[in-house]
């Protein structure tokens, strides 16, 4: 019998899973894909954002707020990229001068610090390439951005290392209350357990749906990306946000941890849950509206794009609460934007609803809150260098040219928990693929890495879900 | 600190002509560093013929072309590196390397040759729209998986863009037993060679849809379908003319780019239009003693070509070394116009030139019946008249020294201009 079943392991998910962790609990991760962080997780804008933005008195304002004061501790003990890089909603004309005045006071109320509204003169000192025409800005230096994948993938290892379990590739297909507990059937597995955290992010209201009889619905709100070369990651210096209109709000320009520039998203509801491809409508309309705020930006730099889907409900705020009718299942739903960096924050915030639901719970005294550090080989001294390579000779192997990922690290992150087992799960842990070229030379390396080091046949070695498949067989 | 007289940088067709150029010309102190596991560059995974036919008069396989620069350098006793990675380049000629055996690696070179090739344009610079599924891979990355490693990449296939290397890889898949449903190429022609597209795809019965490009993947594992449109004149897809496969794979032989990473960590000047440095007559860059051959100066359609140039590289390194240096005469600027879209060299400087030097170009559209008409300041020094040029294949023009200092020049042009009918 588990204490608790987390559904779902994204960014969510993984921080709730790692804080239970600091409890005697039992705690499980119960995930539908073949790896953690697949979803909404890995594709977003990657902010943590001031809290100016969302409307007072919402739980969302609350959260955002917190949770944006969080962030560095949990990266630093987990050691995932994150920077603190400040934002600008940059305005063009008078009304929109009007509105940074808003968003000001919002923040304000909010309890957002370190917001001033800037000059023109003081915005182009900060940021030379935006338009000229630009006439002010609202800077928020709180916001910042992070790695959410790697946070998740950081924090599920975490987790797991302090004694909590997962399952993937258990699509959770029914929930029955049996007395005073759930059994979940995910899987070909049925699990017992005391209480049921629905963090299922836009299939939250399927697995609410399994449980209560109080309904909400998750409307996928698809946005697409694209994604620079790191030629163009100092175009800005800051997160840009447009400020929002009648026509929208527009796209956002930022630079990523690793240095790309990262430019979306489109806004869009969609009527299905599997509406990840990009389209040429979106990937024109971030060309346009990129050309409105940047001056010299250059499409061809452009390295990848993506579509992720927001996870949104027609209440415009979090629900995070225990259903009415199903005592111990506790929704953590319609966790859109600024979902992300409000996720430690809710995390603390299910563990008092779990605290309410459990009674007294006992602390974990073997709770460590770091991991083995991870290996970055390139931003290690000389020094440092030559003493991994002599350790250990894998390291001196470069795999990944565009990045300089070595053999060393592809390793570790297969053996750590929850290993890669993927290509894209070594991708997004140790970032081979991720450059320029992607993957255009290091995919038939990397495969055979990953086939030795689990003992399998290269032609088993997939993508990234398990039918995935990249080789057909053999060759005649 | 390691010293060497030369270090080239890739083992490839140029990395591998430059150094043995270089040690015939007297130099002895010379390293090779390559990245991969052998010597011989993407030539090894080319297994098809029709390489040297120019420079050995027969058709050679590219792992036989290679094989003969790399029985000449080992028997030379060319030192050489491989699984080595040059991670730094500084203007001072500093190399930072590594490897598994001799770790971090800091050598220095009195001269460098940049010998690193070309690397090939990805479905995100191209930014095809659909789902991110398993099944979408650059022909040269279908080539090596195939040809070098012996395993298969699918079973329906499409092929975007008609570049020599899609066109290889179309019969080769289809000699392995794949269909190749179509090759797709959003220009009105193809990038690729003439002989390519009649031996490729003619004789395999593959149909070949030039201005169209591919408008949506399907598939949210594997690749299930793809659909491609006919484009207007500008590039752009039109409504109505979409026609959809279904099939497992997508390959992309959309353009190749040279690779210059390492040149710009050491602050060489590059060319827009051709991705490679700047390069004078003696393949020299921006930067005294760095010389640059190969696919990583310009992409070119013939290894021959690359070789040739590569040999005029590594002679021009030794020189450098031997303090025979080429001095700080006068430059001379060569551009392309009127439909050439670049020259190589960009610079020249005719101190240097003993009898005559090539000019390599490429057109930017097909041209039938045209006249190459060289300038310098302004008045015509030459012209060649061609039938039939196209993009996909390299131009050269050769200027004799005496055509060179008829005049005293600052600027020399190539443009194209239409035969009077």
């Amino acid at each position: 019998m588990f204490d608790v079943a987390v559904i779902g392991a994204g960014i969510t998910g993984t921080f709730i899973a790692r804080e239970l962790s600091k409890y005697q609990l039992r705690v499980l991760m119960i995930e539908k894909d073949n790896d953690i962080a697949n979803g909404t997780t890995k594709a977003n804008s990657a902010i943590v954002h001031a809290g100016y933005d969302v409307l007072q008195g919402t739980l969302k304002a609350q959260l955002n707020v917190k949770g944006n004061k969080m962030y560095e501790e949990v990266c630093r003990e987990l050691q995932v990229p994150f920077k603190r890089i400040g934002s600008l909603v940059i305005a063009f004309n008078n009304n929109e001068i009007k509105l940074l005045e808003e968003l000001y006071k919002r923040g304000l109320s909010n309890g957002v610090p370190d917001m001033e509204i800037l000059s023109r003169e003081r915005v182009l000192a900060l940021e030379p390439n935006l338009n000229d025409d630009v006439i002010g800005a609202l800077y928020a230096k709180t916001a910042g951005i992070v790695g959410p994948w790697e946070l998740a993938i950081a924090l599920a290892e975490n987790a797991l290392e302090n004694g909590v379990e997962l399952f993937l590739n258990s699509t959770v297909t029914g929930i029955k209350k049996i007395k005073d507990f759930y059994c979940v059937k995910a899987g070909n597995q049925d699990i017992n357990t005391k209480l049921v955290i629905n963090c299922a992010g836009i299939y939250a209201d399927k697995i609410n749906d399994m449980v209560s009889d109080i309904h909400f619905k998750m409307l996928p709100f698809k946005g697409e990306y694209n994604l620079f070369d790191k030629n163009a990651g100092d175009m800005v210096n800051t997160i840009i946000f447009r400020c929002p209109s009648d026509a929208g709000k527009g796209v956002v320009i930022l630079p990523t941890v690793h240095g790309n520039l990262l430019i979306g998203p489109t806004s869009e509801l969609v009527d299905s849950k599997d509406a990840l491809q990009t389209t040429s409508e979106g990937l024109k309309f971030i060309q346009q509206h990129t050309k409105l705020t940047l001056k010299g930006i250059n499409f061809g730099n452009v390295i990848t794009s993506f579509t992720g889907l927001r996870a949104k409900t027609m209440l415009h705020d979090f629900i995070i609460e225990e259903a009415e009718d199903a005592l111990g299942f506790i929704n953590v739903a319609g966790i859109d934007s600024p979902g992300l960096t409000a996720a430690p924050a809710i995390a603390e915030y299910v563990l008092n609803l779990i605290k309410h639901r459990l009674g007294n719970i006992q602390k974990n005294e073997k709770f460590s809150s770091s991991r083995r550090p991870n290996i970055n080989f390139m931003e290690l001294s000389v020094e440092e260098k030559r003493k991994i390579i002599q350790k250990d000779p894998k390291f001196g192997r470069i795999i990944c040219r565009c990045e300089g990922i070595t053999e060393g690290e592809i390793i570790d992150v297969i053996h750590r928990k929850p290993g890669a087992k993927t290509l894209d799960g070594v991708k997004r842990r140790a970032r081979p693929g991720s450059g320029r070229c992607q993957g255009g030379f290091c995919t038939p390396r990397v495969m055979e890495i990953i086939a030795r080091e689990l003992g399998i046949d290269i032609t088993e070695v997939v993508k990234d879900g398990l039918d995935s498949y990249i080789l057909t067989g053999e060759t005649k | 600190m390691n010293n060497y007289e030369i270090v080239v940088i890739g083992g490839g067709p140029a990395g591998l002509a430059a150094a043995i150029e270089a040690r015939k010309n007297g130099v002895k102190k010379i390293l090779l560093i390559e990245r991969d596991r052998e010597l011989g560059g993407i030539l090894q995974q080319c297994i098809h013929n029709g390489f040297g036919l120019h420079i050995f008069k027969e058709e050679l396989t590219g792992p036989e072309y290679a094989e003969r620069y790399i029985q000449e350098l080992i028997t030379m006793g060319i030192e050489y590196k491989l699984n080595t990675m040059v991670i730094e380049i500084t203007k001072n000629r500093q190399i930072t390397a590594i490897n598994t055996i001799d770790g971090i690696m800091h050598i220095q070179g009195k001269a460098i040759i940049l010998a690193m090739g070309c690397r090939e344009r990805t479905r995100g610079a191209v930014r095809i729209p659909g789902t991110r599924p398993a099944g979408i891979l650059t022909a040269g990355m279908a080539q090596r998986f195939v040809n070098m490693e012996g395993y298969m990449i699918g079973k329906r296939i499409i092929i975007l863009g008609s570049g020599d290397i899609g066109l290889i890889m179309a019969r080769r898949l289809t000699l392995e037993g794949a269909q190749v449903l179509a090759v797709a190429e959003i220009m009105p022609f193809s990038g690729g060679l003439t002989r390519n597209i009649v031996q490729c795809l003619e004789d395999y019965n593959i149909p070949l849809f030039l201005s169209h490009t591919v408008v949506d993947i399907e598939g949210q594992d594997r690749v299930k379908a793809v659909t491609i449109a006919k484009v207007d004149k500008n590039s752009i897809p039109i409504k109505g003319t979409e026609k959809r496969f279904e099939c497992d794979t997508l390959l992309l032989s959309v353009g190749l780019i040279p690779e210059n990473e390492l040149s710009k960590c050491a602050g060489i000047e590059l060319d827009k239009v051709t991705g490679g440095s700047i390069v004078n007559e003696s393949m020299e860059t921006s930067i005294e003693g760095i010389f640059a051959c190969g696919n990583v100066v310009h992409v070119h359609d013939l290894v021959d070509w690359v070789t040739e140039e590569s040999k005029r590289a590594g002679k021009s390194a030794a020189k450098y070394v031997k303090g025979e240096s080429t001095g700080r005469y006068k430059v001379i600027n060569i551009k392309g116009i009127n439909g050439v879209r670049y020259v190589i060299p960009q610079l020249l400087r005719v101190k240097n030139i003993t009898e005559s030097i090539n000019l390599m170009m490429r057109v930017d559209n097909i041209y039938k019946n045209i006249k190459f008409i060289v300038k310098g300041n302004g008045q015509k020094i030459k012209e060649i008249k061609r039938a039939h040029v196209a993009p996909g294949e390299i131009e050269t023009i050769k200027i004799t020294l005496n055509e060179l200092t008829y005049r005293d020049y600052n600027e020399i042009s190539v443009e194209i201009v239409k035969e009077e009918a």
